[in-house]
């Protein structure tokens, strides 16, 4: 086996045991992404010099005895998250040039956990889109096929992992952009309970959706690296000040006697018949693993694609009003006024999801349409929401496909926005609801990776990890990079 | 001008920075008066991507206090909103500020003007944050803005009137109460001059004793109370002209020319922002509970209203002598800790009002500033009861203390000021004033009375103010009467 094909667990066993120096597995992974990633497209920025300092570091720092979490494990940020002294462009032309003087709470804790910085890695602009075709640099590949998009938006951070181009990644969910493209490209992905990773230095697309999480390739290694993110931040007052689990520990157990609810609603039409026979394999699965699964019905489901459009839009609409070429990243020249100089460098610096969306959500806000739009779309969460409350009050998880197709071509989608957001039908609701909802693949369709979404109850990471931790064993998927 | 067949209809809103140690939602210094520009910043309140903010529990217990204060009712939970508007002193793009939960509503205060005590009802009082400061600067024929954001997060109280009042000189009096409480409580430094406390006006005019409201002009920038009154004048008149020129008064926002005394249109309706306001997804909401509120009641201090009750009652003044001694800060505290001192409450509540204000008004300076203490005026007054220094030379010490600070018995001593009551002495200067006035003793003598005081006056020149005045008086009579 080669270093990158190594799980965070057995990385970790390697570099405990001393088989293996922090300095070699970096050097593994810089020198692959180096080989594969100007096909592959995942990292915007690698971080070598930092990542072999890093990894230097962790070697002294175990040398002498030290351990931590993550000691010398190489991972990757999405571009989303502010790192100090490292450009950080949340995938958009107008953040060109940011070196934020601080670093997100989420990159604080995994280096204080001793991993190793591989770089940044690429995602769809400001996170807004499904393929991460919406980059303003560039396209990244699916690692399964390079003529097919990773999902997105945090693209990047998936088919890294998915390529074996960093151990673990970390990748942010507004609507699905953890769950969707860990689906495509066949890894582990987790959004956990909004407020359960603190927010704080993770540039804001909607911020009472937005919560970070990790990709990884078991669920086993997930759970590591949830521990090490999450918890209370006294600089992020919507993060839960709930004291963390031991999530790996919680990994482990039997499904035996555990009640399992199947919205109906979420096979939706236009579904894949491969993804729909790899889900209903899933579940047999799991049924055999003593697990009582039954159908629910989440009634106000078919609303939540509508509700999240004016939702998120809105709170874009006023978190991305601060780039306005003034204080930071990119400003056009040759403006007259103060006006002038706004249009031209949100003209210029924004891409067309992006103003899209700022659009959607200002007219949401707008006098005369709030109460249309956007007080309606909050009454429309509650109902969702409620769907979710009265099904935990039978279920202790429910289990649905991620995506209802595989990774599709790049470009196929690209002129249809419609299409594009529809990819993302089955995430929006749990995202709406706050709840945790974890990607794990469960089998292949026309040789692509079909992801099986495990939803929780607020704070039920514990469950969760527990079912997919429990059907990964079980099932006949093997983690396995792809050849590229 | 005719404004007496029109009435204004006024209301206010004020934004008062409060006094807090940090800022609103970041943990930067908020006392960036005279620091170097973007010295008291960080990430939050710079407003760069991936921030967050978090609310100062202090600055909204100093907006609970406020709104205690102005009678509000503190409703069971508010919330932050954020509104939305471009400028590039708004670092995030958006304020956070608060619409429809603010933390207190409904309450009002009073103010002592044409002749009674008036009640201006309070909207609201909620909290926000200030923005940076933009300076504009032209040099070399180029001109070009920088920008401060010390000022930005710092947070502000903004008390919303309603359109209670109807004069200029009331909204000067409502301004200047408004700072006298924030004062009073210390949640503001409340000056004017410095930005602490910064008005915006509406006003619009109706016939008088019509029941429909004129058009509404709001006029911002006014940076003390002496302005909100002059603009208010000046804008009572302009709209008077307009309505009797047969024009029309257009709904707009007018900037204060504080050097030209005038208001100048800045934009009209059409132009107006839609501020897009919606519930801050940053920020939990806040729960007031009643535990919280009483305690901040209880710590509350003594309001100008209860302090002048309480004057009426204990030392038996008047409505008016009690307004004038709790309408500035530290007046009262003074005026009390020599009551302490001196049983003669009346007589100290004269001193303070005409003497001690005398020199506030032409040094234009506060209380606080002078080197006059209780202690003085109190030795000053028990000068003058023992006969030691006429009331005349009183009020020179009084400035000199003003001035110097040294205690009234060393003034009297160095200068010389003692009273002559020797009656030897004074009975030889008065004989020399009546050689020197031949005329007004005759006038004395056949029974014209202001002849005498004449005399007398001559004495108390002579003496440079120093003769007893009673003492003087009773020897010319008896000079003149036996002679």
């Amino acid at each position: 086996m080669e270093l990158h094909e190594l799980t965070v667990l057995r990385a970790l066993d390697a570099l405990r045991s001393r088989e293996v120096s922090s300095v070699e597995l970096t050097e593994a992974y810089l020198r692959r992404i180096e080989s594969l990633d100007h096909t592959l497209g995942a990292y915007l920025t690698v971080t070598a010099a930092r990542a072999r300092s890093d990894a230097r570091r962790a070697d002294e720092l175990r040398r002498r005895g030290d351990d931590a979490p993550l000691l010398g494990v190489p991972v990757a940020l999405k571009d989303i998250f502010c790192t100090n002294g490292i450009e950080t462009t949340c995938g958009s032309r107008i953040l060109k040039g940011f070196v934020p003087p601080y670093d997100a709470t989420v990159a604080t804790r995994l280096a204080e956990a001793g991993a190793v910085l591989l770089g940044k890695t690429n995602m769809d602009e400001f996170a807004m889109g499904s393929s991460t075709e919406n980059s303003a640099f560039q396209s990244t590949r699916n690692p399964w096929d390079l003529a097919r998009v990773p999902g997105g938006s945090s693209g990047g951070s998936a088919a890294a992992v998915a390529a074996g181009l960093a151990a673990a990644s970390l990748g942010t969910d507004t609507g699905g952009s953890i769950r969707q493209p860990a689906a495509l490209c066949g890894v582990v992905g987790f959004k956990p309970t909004y407020g359960r990773v603190s927010r704080y230095g993770m540039i804001a697309f909607a911020s009472s959706l937005d919560q970070a999480g990790p990709f990884t390739r078991t669920v086993a290694d997930c759970a590591l690296v949830l521990g090490v993110i999450a918890g209370h931040d006294p600089s992020d007052s919507t993060a839960l000040p709930d004291p963390v689990p031991d999530y790996q520990a919680s990994a482990d157990g039997e499904l035996r006697g555990l009640h399992v609810g199947v919205p109906d609603e979420y096979f939706v039409a236009g579904m894949e018949p491969g993804v729909e026979r790899a889900v209903r394999g899933a579940l047999d699965t799991l049924t055999e693993l003593g697990a009582d699964v039954r159908p629910v019905s989440m009634p106000h489901t078919s609303y939540a694609l509508a509700a999240y459009y004016l939702i998120a839009p809105a709170e874009a609409s006023a978190n991305l009003a601060r780039y306005d070429g003034v204080k930071y990243g990119y400003r056009a020249p040759n403006a007259n006024t103060t006006l002038d100089a706004y249009l031209r460098t949100r003209g210029e610096g924004f891409g067309p999801e992006v103003k899209r969306r700022i659009m959607l959500g200002t007219y949401a806000l707008s006098s005369g349409y709030y109460d249309a739009y956007y007080v309606k779309a909050q009454k429309i969460r509650t109902l969702i929401k409620a769907d979710f409350d009265r099904a935990f009050e039978s279920f202790d998880v429910l289990v649905a496909p991620t995506s209802p197709t595989v990774a599709f071509p790049l470009g196929a989608k690209t002129a249809d926005p419609l299409a594009m957001y529809l990819s993302d039908v089955c995430t929006l609701p749990v995202s709406l609801a706050g709840l945790p909802g974890l990607n794990v693949p469960c089998g292949l369709a026309d040789e692509m990776p079909v992801g099986l979404q495990i939803i929780g109850p607020a704070l039920g990471e514990e469950t969760v990890l527990r079912v997919g931790a429990a059907y990964e064993r079980a099932s006949a998927w093997q983690p396995r990079i792809p050849e590229i | 001008m005719s404004t007496s067949v029109y009435e204004p209809v006024i209301g206010l809103e004020t934004h008062v920075q409060l006094e807090t140690k940090s800022k609103m939602f970041c943990a930067c210094s908020a006392a960036y008066a005279g620091a170097e520009p973007n010295t008291h910043v960080c990430p939050v309140c710079l407003g760069m991507p991936g921030v967050l903010p978090v609310i100062n529990r202090r600055a909204v217990e100093f907006t609970l206090l406020s709104g205690l204060a102005l009678n509000c009712e503190v409703p069971d939970a508010s919330k932050f909103d954020r509104k939305n508007y471009p400028y590039p002193d708004l670092l995030k793009g958006y304020q956070i500020s608060q619409y429809d939960l603010p933390f207190t509503v409904n309450g009002w205060l009073t103010i002592d003007v044409d002749g009674g005590p008036h009640r201006v009802g309070i909207i609201r009082a909620h909290l926000e944050e200030d923005t940076a400061k933009l300076i504009h600067k032209r040099e070399n024929g180029a001109s070009h803005t920088l920008m401060d954001a010390n000022r930005s997060g710092v947070p502000l109280l903004e008390i919303v009137s309603a359109p209670d009042i109807r004069s200029p000189t009331a909204a000067r009096a409502y301004v200047q109460k408004l700072r006298l409480i924030v004062q009073t409580l210390g949640v503001s430094t409340g000056n004017m001059e410095e930005g602490a406390l910064r008005c915006d006006v509406n006003i619009s005019i109706r016939p008088a004793g019509s029941e429909p409201l004129g058009v509404k002009v709001e006029i911002k920038n006014l940076n003390s109370a002496r302005s909100v009154q002059r603009a208010l004048e000046y804008e009572i008149d302009r709209q008077t002209r307009a309505i009797e020129g047969g024009q029309q008064v257009i709904q707009e926002t007018r900037g204060w020319d504080e050097d030209r005394g005038v208001t100048v249109s800045q934009r009209t309706k059409e132009q107006a922002h839609d501020y897009r306001y919606f519930p801050e997804p940053d920020l939990p909401p806040v729960f007031l509970s009643p535990d919280w509120i009483d305690g901040l009641r209880q710590q509350m201090a003594e309001l100008p209203d209860a302090r002048r009750e309480r004057y009426q009652r204990e030392f038996g003044l008047s409505h008016y002598d009690a307004v004038q001694l709790t309408s500035a800060l530290g007046v009262g505290t003074f005026f009390e800790q020599a009551v302490a001192l001196y049983a003669r409450p009346k007589v100290t509540a004269n001193w303070i009002q005409g003497e001690l204000f005398r020199v506030l008004r032409e040094r234009d300076t506060d209380i606080q500033e002078l080197p006059l203490t209780p202690e003085h005026l109190v030795e000053l007054l028990v000068l003058i009861d023992d006969g030691t220094i006429s009331q005349a030379i009183a009020k020179q010490v009084f400035d000199d203390v003003a001035t110097s600070g040294r205690s009234p018995r060393t003034i009297v001593a160095e200068r010389g000021l003692a009273q002559i009551s020797d009656a030897t002495e004074l009975e030889r200067m008065v004989a020399e004033a009546i050689a020197a006035n031949p005329q007004a003793a005759a006038d004395v003598r056949a029974g014209k009375a202001p002849a005498l005081g004449f005399l007398t006056g001559q004495v108390m020149k002579a003496t440079r103010g120093k003769a007893n005045p009673a003492v003087v008086n009773q020897i010319l009579k008896r000079l003149l009467d036996t002679a």
